[in-house]
């Protein structure tokens, strides 16, 4: 899928929108006053080396991570640090993990069905369909009944994916999703989420995967020591990149 | 050597000698003594003596297990609160119920908290009668027993709890809250029934234990199966047989409740993670 070429302005407004994070773990400051905007229907992707602060800036996005200083905007309003706000905020914004982090003691189909049941207060009976057609969504369809411990790490991290999906999002987070996972596998959650961006969901994703950036992104963040080095189209930032630092570590 | 099993071993061990030989001399033992009791008047008698206490000992150690349970969970989680005071309050209370014997806990709370708590009570009053002629003397020994047997547990159960919920990987915590699950969502859902799993062994001994220390309730001449074997033995002599038989009707219901909980264990192990 090539990139399209519309503005934001034609796409509809930002989705999230981070001004001026700051995020910092003692002396070390992981994220250096970061702005960005994910707008809808767009694929933005954060690439950098080990401990450049892409994943803290992601999970500043939702406040797994309370910035320091700076200001999430979630559909054009701020949102505060306070429970009830941010409980909100994630319900509409679904998050991937590295390590998968399915629920072991729940089944595959109540993983999913875990938050629309406890949250939106769906019935079991809807809850279950509602699961069943994720993960038929994700090519699961025959292994909701089992347990996470019995799928592959592949099948896991689409299983996390479909979770993620639950609550019907406005964004999607992803953190390294496929860091885990052997070159075989990572193709099948590639695959899924190269759908999802086909879709036109909003997606904001932290990755190694230079081939998938470069196909999927609408916009490429390249980040080095908690700031923002280059910012723009794959074709410009990976393949024609303007700094030092970016031509490293794309090995151009 | 420590071998691939942990257990210190001398190289190779045959298949004889890891049997549960141990099992067959209770086994063995519990046979003989059966079949003494069975043809003897002397044991039958003392049998029926001692088993007219056993739903004291039960019901002391099934209404006290529960909500130690329940105590120990409501620590737990105060213990591991960000929130200063509670987390303090939380550990003072850990801290002083671990380091004083349950029987002086027990002789405490009977002879010192309960009185001191009708006190409390009359005292803030309420206006009816009832409270207004609230003696210490009308609370009952088996109720400060189980309220002593709860206060000593609840500490254990709270650093059980507490280990259990620590011991799981951050990114549990992480994805419910992610869901938009709120705190006690995410320990309703997907905390608290993950540390259940894994405290499950925990919590069996724990039964077991508190099942043994239900005997203490006989200093205070609550009538469970020790104090009937006490009385019985004091008034014939008959130390060696009442004792003995009291000691074997513990193993017993031990042994029951070991089995109980490893079929418990067996069940949720598979997908405890």
């Amino acid at each position: 899928m090539q990139p399209d070429a519309k503005s934001p302005e034609e796409t509809g407004g930002a989705v999230l929108e981070a001004r001026g994070i700051v995020k910092r773990f003692g002396p070390v400051t992981a994220v250096d006053g970061i702005s960005l905007e994910v707008h809808a229907g767009r694929v933005m992707a954060i690439l950098g080396p080990s401990g450049s602060g892409k994943s803290t800036l992601l999970r500043c996005l939702n406040f797994l991570e309370i910035p320091d200083a700076g200001e999430v905007r979630f559909e054009g309003r701020p949102v505060r640090a306070r429970d009830r706000d941010l409980d909100a905020l994630r319900s509409r914004v679904g998050m991937v993990f590295q390590q998968f982090n399915l629920f072991p003691h729940l089944r595959v189909w109540e993983n999913v069905a875990l938050a629309p049941r406890v949250i939106r207060g769906l019935s079991r009976a809807s809850a279950r369909s509602l699961a069943d057609g994720l993960l038929e969504r994700v090519g699961l369809a025959d292994k909701a009944d089992a347990h996470p411990s019995e799928l592959s790490g592949g099948q896991q991290q689409r299983a996390a994916i479909a979770r993620a999906l639950a609550m019907e999002p406005a964004a999607l987070l992803f953190d390294e999703p496929t860091s885990a996972l052997d070159p075989e596998l990572t193709g099948e959650v590639l695959a899924v989420m190269r759908s999802l961006a086909s879709e036109g969901r909003t997606m904001v994703v932290v990755t190694h995967e230079v081939g998938f950036a470069r196909a999927v992104a609408h916009e490429v963040v390249f980040m080095d020591a908690g700031q923002v080095v280059e910012r723009g189209p794959p074709s410009q930032v990976i393949d024609a990149p303007a700094s030092e630092r970016a031509l490293r570590f794309f090995g151009r | 050597m420590i071998g691939p099993d942990g257990q210190l071993s001398p190289g190779n061990v045959g298949r004889l000698s890891r049997a549960p030989w141990w099992l067959l001399a209770v086994a063995l033992g519990a046979t003989i003594f059966a079949w003494r009791a069975a043809t003897s008047e002397v044991y039958a008698v003392i049998l029926k003596m001692i088993l007219s206490g056993l739903g004291v000992t039960l019901a002391v150690t099934l209404i006290a297990f529960p909500l130690a349970i329940a105590v120990g969970l409501l620590t737990a989680l105060w213990l591991v609160s960000p929130h200063p005071v509670r987390r303090n309050a939380a550990t003072l209370y850990v801290q002083v119920v671990r380091g004083v014997p349950i029987l002086v806990q027990i002789f405490i709370v009977a002879f010192v908290l309960v009185p001191l708590g009708v006190e409390a009570v009359r005292w803030i009053g309420g206006g009816t009668a009832f409270v207004a002629n609230l003696r210490a003397s009308d609370v009952p020994m088996g109720v400060r027993v189980v309220a002593a047997l709860v206060c000593a547990y609840g500490a254990f159960e709270a650093e059980t709890v507490r280990g259990g919920l620590t011991s799981l990987a951050r990114g549990q915590a992480e994805a419910a809250r992610a869901l938009g699950l709120s705190q006690r969502q995410a320990l309703r859902h997907v905390l608290l029934p993950q540390t259940f799993r894994r405290i499950l062994p925990t919590l069996g001994n724990d039964l077991i234990s508190l099942l043994k220390d239900s005997s203490l309730v006989s200093v205070l001449g609550v009538r469970d199966i020790t104090q009937e074997a006490r009385l019985y033995a004091s008034a014939t002599f008959r130390y060696t047989e009442s004792l003995t038989l009291l000691a074997l009707l513990y193993l017993a219901l031990t042994l029951l409740l070991a089995l109980g909980v490893k079929a418990l264990e067996h069940r949720y192990r598979r997908h405890a993670a």
